[in-house]
């Protein structure tokens, strides 16, 4: 049984809040998508299947609204206000990003429907909260006040801060919506009581810059962005190197344990490069250190310092020397942790990710269809992660939804 | 709104989790849980001073104290919860160990693979000790598959799951992240998951052993682009790709982040439509806004480089909060590029986030909040994260019932 399986989930349709619904109807909930009569504006968002538009073949559309059910209403007018009241009558968590005061307008807000069903859980996911600014935003604009773009870039400060890509700003204000109604949901199984919540994606992206954040908090002082890794308050080295292929691989933490010098020492001499590279002597050095090399002897130290730079040219020749995916497999196979960059349809592919059952098979029965979506983000053995269903299409389970509502409340399904 | 009478209830009052989780990765999600009252006890071995988690003893600092009691981010990353020390070398530290899992909800630990197994504390073995215990992993490649042994903090699982690739410029590296995006991440899928897990157990009665890998968390975050290729055949690598600071999905130009009079001052500017467009033109109020190769979005994404590059001479002479104050009054999506500094002191909409908490050794300092607002069941932050031990008394007399005696003895022979 998934986690959530028999909780009722409504969700105002909003490109914002779409991936909270995902992460709570991927693990079993029951999400009712509720759209205006004329679609969603996400619905023209591409990529589009076979690059062809129209409101049932955005690729955006399919991967933000797996495993839920849509309906549509016009809250405009009284009688869909009335079916979205009875829809909230059976349900355990409504989840909403409209415009500020849309809903009191309508009479749709927490005060409202807490009468209709007091054991909701009513979580609002605004740009600035509901009590912040009401200014107009974007993934690029929260990225950019909120401190991850400040950290993001290139050691060339006449280059822009960056952005990360990928939608990353709402990602992060989705997780703590999602969190915030488990931890509602959990005290709810004890208490009966549900609540409102008001989650702020400008604080989201806030609280998620690491010592961009706490080096001022702390100590007042401010990091600075650097080509590929962490911005800092000092300028650091280089962690990406460019291998044979062309393709970049992230070092991370330069080798200081003499396991690690044994290891590149005897990955030079299998690649047949000790020949022309006379500082293979210092990892032979390295190699025979009883314990590793501690920060504070390297640039006082000269063996030590000459260990140091060893195992970083070392490192540098063999990339130059192998593909960036080579390098990668290289260097954990012997225990050195390097990452190679890959794009993300490479992550995909990978082997790894592949035997570990990531590809998910998506039957689009209309279509006569099946598709590999992204899978699990995380394996729980007794409470599985799943995709129920590929997404909606408009009003598509009006009849069934919107009509066993009406019948349980004794309205008139009109 | 719901007003709570008396001191407010706690959502997560009763839980109780044995805790082995360091860095960010890891013991960011158990910092939420705290936050929500959540007893996490953390468990760090006494004989390394917990060094295990380097931010033990790393900046930045309060002042010019040193060492494993000052870590500016272990501090920040562990508000909340108790500390206690069991030398699990030995088998009287087992012993107490097994006393805690016998009594807790949930075993958390972010170590490397098969690490918690080889201490003696695999999930067969937690079971056996408490059937419903709910035991949680978090490493980079997950615990199955044919990467498991390999290691990784967090830029490594933002390289290979291609988070790092996503972001940059053309014809530039990479730029990735300049932060570890991927710990404050996989922390929030790890939260995500105990919570799942303790509401099916509540259901159900039953536990379970999750199995998160950071990487594949991040890899879920690329959505529309590997359905992109997975069924278009699209790949993300290509010509002019990626150029993170614009926008595919939704298609949107002007979309960027533009130069401000100043040192290294930038603003980001999003026009989501034409409305959007018609407002910034009218502010910016130059003739090349009349330009016809401008006046639809498939123009102005066909001719984005020369687009850019005239918002950009005007954005060079403005200051950057001018711009945004003028541009959001129009209704158009705009912000300064925040520094620290500004965001966290100056910014009205970060009121509330910075808790001061109070912590043994260092004293008063702020921390991260949480950007949530619970009527009935509020977060609350007040106790710094723990010294070495500093619960010991606290956990294994009040928990474990030993006397002051018994817990002078342990200490004495090394094993807390």
């Amino acid at each position: 049984m998934s986690a959530l399986a028999g909780f009722r989930v409504i969700e105002l349709a909003n490109e914002r809040i779409a991936f909270a619904g995902k992460l709570l109807a991927d693990m079993g909930a029951d999400v009712i998508l509720v759209e205006p009569p004329g679609g969603d504006p996400a619905r023209a968002f591409p990529p589009f299947l076979d690059d062809s538009p129209g409101p049932e073949r955005s690729l955006w559309w399919w991967h933000y609204h797996t495993s839920k059910r849509g309906v549509t209403l016009n809250l405009d007018r009284p009688e869909d206000r009335r079916r979205l009241e009875a829809l909230v009558g059976g349900a355990d968590i409504l989840l909403e990003s409209e415009p500020r005061g849309r809903l009191a307008a309508l009479s749709l807000d927490y005060d409202d429907l807490k009468a209709v069903r007091p054991e909701l859980i009513f979580v609002s996911m605004t740009p600035f909260g509901r009590s912040g600014s009401d200014a107009p935003a974007t993934d690029l604009t929260l990225l950019a006040g909120g401190g991850p773009a400040w950290s993001c870039g290139y050691d060339d400060h006449a280059l822009p801060p960056v952005r990360g890509g990928g939608n990353q700003g709402y990602h992060t204000a989705c997780h703590f919506a999602a969190m915030s109604a488990l931890t509602a949901l959990f005290w709810r199984l004890s208490s009966g009581e549900g609540q409102f919540i008001d989650v702020s994606m400008h604080q989201a992206q806030n609280v998620t810059t690491e010592a961009g954040s706490y080096s001022w908090l702390v100590a007042r002082q401010t990091v600075q962005r650097q080509t590929g890794r962490h911005a800092a308050v000092v300028m650091t080295q280089e962690t990406q190197m460019r291998c044979s292929d062309g393709r970049w691989v992230n070092t991370g933490v330069p080798p200081r344990a003499p396991a690690d010098y044994a290891a590149i020492l005897g990955w030079v001499r299998e690649l047949g490069l000790e020949e022309g590279f006379p500082e293979a002597v210092f990892l032979e050095m390295g190699g025979a250190m009883e314990k590793p090399l501690t920060y504070d002897r390297i640039g006082v130290d000269d063996e030590a310092t000459a260990i140091f730079m060893a195992g970083r040219e070392a490192l540098a020749l063999i990339a130059a020397n192998v593909s960036a995916a080579a390098f990668f497999v290289g260097c954990q196979r012997r225990g050195i942790a390097v990452g190679v960059i890959y794009a993300p349809e490479e992550a995909f592919e990978d082997e790894h990710f592949r035997a570990r059952g990531f590809q998910v098979p998506v039957t689009h029965a209309d279509l006569g269809r099946t598709f590999r979506y992204p899978g699990a983000p995380y394996r729980m053995t007794a409470s599985p992660w799943r995709i129920a269903r590929r997404a909606p299409k408009l009003g598509e389970h009006n009849d069934e939804v919107l009509g066993a509502a009406a019948e349980a409340t004794g309205a008139a399904a009109g | 709104m719901d007003e709570p009478k008396g001191p407010a209830p706690q959502a997560l009052a009763g839980v109780r989790i044995c805790d082995f989780c360091g860095q960010l990765a890891g013991a960011g999600a158990t910092r939420w849980l705290a936050a929500f009252g959540a007893e996490v006890i953390r468990i760090e071995d006494p004989v390394r001073q917990g060094r295990w988690d380097i931010l033990r003893g790393i900046g930045p600092f309060v002042d010019e104290r040193r060492g494993i009691e000052f870590g500016g981010g272990y501090n920040n990353h562990n508000v909340e919860k108790l500390g206690v020390t069991i030398n699990l070398r030995t088998e009287r530290g087992k012993a107490l160990l097994t006393e805690i899992v016998r009594q807790s909800d949930c075993v958390t630990e972010n170590f490397a693979a098969g690490v918690l197994e080889r201490l003696g504390f695999g999930y067969e073995r937690l079971k056996a000790i408490r059937p419903d215990i709910i035991y949680v992993s978090n490493c980079g490649f997950g615990q199955v598959g044919p990467y498991a042994a390999f290691k990784t903090w967090g830029p490594i699982v933002q390289a290979v799951s291609g988070l790092t690739f996503a972001s940059g410029l053309p014809g530039q590296p990479p730029a990735g992240w300049g932060y570890s995006y991927m710990d404050h991440t996989g922390g929030y899928y790890m939260a995500m998951a105990i919570l799942l897990a303790l509401i099916h157990r509540k259901r159900t009665g039953e536990g379970q052993w999750v199995d998160l890998a950071c990487t594949e968390a991040a890899l879920t975050l690329h959505g529309p682009a590997l359905l992109d290729w997975s069924i278009n055949g699209r790949p993300t690598r290509r010509e002019g790709q990626p150029h993170s600071n614009r926008s595919e999905w939704p298609p949107m130009a002007p979309h960027g982040i533009y130069p401000c009079a100043g040192d290294d001052a930038w603003v980001a500017i999003a026009c989501r439509d034409e409305d959007d467009w018609r407002r910034l033109a009218r502010i910016i109020d130059a003739p090349w806004t009349d330009d016809l190769t401008f006046a639809s979005l498939a123009g102005r994404l066909a001719n984005q480089d020369a687009l850019d590059a005239q918002v950009a001479a005007w954005t060079g002479g403005q200051d950057k909060f001018e711009a945004q104050r003028a541009l959001r009054a129009a209704g158009v999506p705009c912000s300064a590029v925040q520094t620290p500094g500004e965001r966290i002191d100056h910014d009205p909409d970060t009121e509330g986030l910075w808790p001061s908490v109070t912590h043994a050794a260092m004293g008063e300092v702020r921390v991260d909040g949480l950007p949530a607002r619970f009527s009935k069941t509020p977060w609350r932050m007040t106790r710094g994260a723990p010294c070495l031990g500093e619960h010991n008394d606290t956990v294994f007399g009040r928990l474990l019932g030993l006397s002051g005696d018994d817990i002078a003895e342990l200490r004495a022979e090394g094993v807390i």
